[in-house]
């Protein structure tokens, strides 16, 4: 088995949190539901909007101030709204669910495999 | 100061004191703003008809902490998972808070409430524009409309602004604390830089026709007082405090009859403000008295300051001293700017010459047109009056304000009337 995040990305002015989207946060429950049932999800959570971001830079190296940008690290048109983690025995069975997830036609899912870190 | 301004003056300074406390007990800024706001405008409409109360905080407090109490009982109707993202630290159900607020003593921990609040409104993960907006509507209490007025931006922009960084602080968790030892260094310089920009703000209007605008120099200082009161052991909230009010001496001096900027070597010195200079200058001696030798770069600028206000005229000034300073500033603060007033210095103490060799040292201000104007003064005064014609008509083009480019528009015609 893989595990993949589903990276949920969202046109700014489309995002998850603005009233003409909150119709489908059901739609993101049934997802939610059917996909621990069938256990693939292993978690997931959605993202405040990026103006409630902190960027932060430690310059000069370790232990170096600690330098702080009060939004994103990157403006984009296009923004991270939240993620799933899939567990999934190959990527078109993870395909297969995320195109299941409104955030495939709300806005683009990117799926990305897991690089398991072991102590 | 009639009435109506005492009422106005009570209610800002008082209101603050309850916000601060209330701040901390209800666990949310935007709830506790308006509350308080609530219990503003009841106290607008009593206090004409009664007088204001023998203790205005207290009454205050009370009538605020009512309002809190609805506005929360008004909440706690919305979804709790809705409301749960909405606290700071604790966790606490609102039947646990609404009993902190009925028990809440406001004169317990008023100082450092109010450095918390300080800290929380300055705190580094909001922007600049945030921490001068909290700063100002927050802190100095002044209404959104005063506020957006000030910085030239339509009153919905400020007040989204305040919305955003409000919202910020609540969901993004900026504690409502005092910062550890370790960070206080870092966090305190954060909170004079919002203080010291709303005060070059006032000095330094952009685009639009005005020379200063009194009230934000008057809030910087409001600011920087109580900035003082509550960290008396800190040198460079002294120094920070001295420096504004040794600037603001000079504010009725800096402006001519017919509206125009009137530069430091022009001023009438007779009509600097006496009090003021005294003032900041009892400031800054107590924060040389604690600052154990080491000075920090507000009380180089607030040593600066002095120097001027004391110089009974600019060609009677100590250049001597002043360059001293402006290399003890750049050792500390890598600044143009910096650099740029001292060369100026250096053509006054050792002539056009040696100030033009150091102004062409100077990297980093090929934009500013108060870089442009000093070359040009320096060329003038070498008698190369066709290259002080170009230097100022550079600066003219690069002006910010359309005082400054008033000002610089005159010197180019007078030197364009020497080369014919």
């Amino acid at each position: 088995m893989t595990q993949y995040v589903a990276l949920l990305y969202y046109d700014r002015n489309q995002y998850w949190d603005s009233p003409p989207e909150r119709e489908f946060h059901s739609e993101y429950m049934e997802f939610a539901r059917r996909a621990t049932e069938a256990g693939v999800m292993r978690g997931g959570e959605a993202l405040h909007p990026v103006t409630m971001s902190t960027t932060i830079t430690v310059s000069g190296g370790k232990g170096g101030d600690v330098l702080l940008v009060d939004g994103p690290y990157a403006e984009a048109k296009e923004v991270l709204g939240g993620y799933f983690l899939l567990e999934a025995a190959d990527l078109d069975e993870a395909i297969a669910w995320a195109a299941q997830n409104p955030g495939a036609w709300r806005g683009k899912i990117e799926l990305r495999p897991i690089a398991p870190i072991h102590a | 100061m009639n009435a109506a301004d005492t009422l106005v003056e009570v209610l800002r300074s008082e209101g603050l004191r309850v916000l601060a406390t209330l701040a901390r007990t209800v666990g949310d800024l935007a709830v506790a703003e308006d509350a308080l706001s609530e219990a503003t405008i009841t106290a607008l409409d009593a206090w004409p008809r009664t007088g204001i109360p023998d203790n205005p905080r207290a009454w205050l407090a009370v009538v605020a902490r009512h309002k809190a109490l609805d506005l929360l009982r008004r909440e706690s109707a919305r979804s709790a998972k809705e409301t749960a993202a909405f606290r700071w630290g604790t966790e606490a159900a609102p039947d646990q808070i609404e009993e902190a607020i009925e028990a809440m003593e406001p004169e317990t921990s008023l100082p450092d409430d109010m450095l918390r609040l300080i800290f929380t409104c300055c705190h580094p993960a909001l922007g600049r524009e945030a921490q001068v907006a909290l700063s100002l509507r927050t802190l100095a209490r002044l209404e959104v409309p005063a506020i957006a007025r000030a910085f030239l931006v339509p009153e919905t922009t400020m007040a989204k602004r305040l919305v955003r960084a409000r919202s910020k602080i609540a969901t993004a968790r900026i504690p409502y604390a005092i910062p550890s030892d370790a960070e206080l260094p870092g966090r305190l310089a954060a909170v004079l830089a919002v203080v010291y920009l709303i005060a070059t703000e006032a000095h330094a209007p952009t685009g639009g026709g005005a020379v200063a605008r009194i009230d934000l120099e008057a809030e910087a200082i409001r600011l920087a007082r109580l900035l003082a009161g509550l960290m008396p052991d800190e040198p460079e909230t002294l120094s920070l405090l001295a420096l504004l009010l040794l600037t603001s001496a000079r504010t009725s001096a800096r402006t001519s009859a017919d509206g125009n900027p009137v530069t430091l070597a022009d001023q009438d010195r007779t009509r600097w403000n006496r009090a003021a200079i005294a003032e900041g200058s009892v400031w800054l001696s107590e924060a040389v008295n604690r600052s154990g030798g080491v000075a920090g770069s507000y009380q180089i600028q607030a040593h600066l300051a002095a120097a001027h206000s004391t110089a009974p005229s600019w060609q009677e000034t100590d250049w001597d001293r002043i360059i001293g300073l402006y290399d003890l500033l750049g050792s500390i603060t890598a600044n143009p700017v910096v650099a740029l007033n001292r060369a100026i210095a250096v053509t006054e103490r050792d002539g056009p010459e040696a100030g033009l060799a150091v102004l062409k040292t100077i990297v980093g201000l090929e934009y500013s047109h108060l870089w442009h104007a000093a070359l040009a003064d320096n060329l003038r005064r070498l008698g190369r009056t066709s290259d002080a014609a170009g230097e100022l008509h550079t600066a003219v083009t690069l002006a910010p304000s359309q005082a400054e480019q008033r000002l610089l528009q005159d010197r180019l015609r007078a030197v364009r009337s020497e080369l014919r």
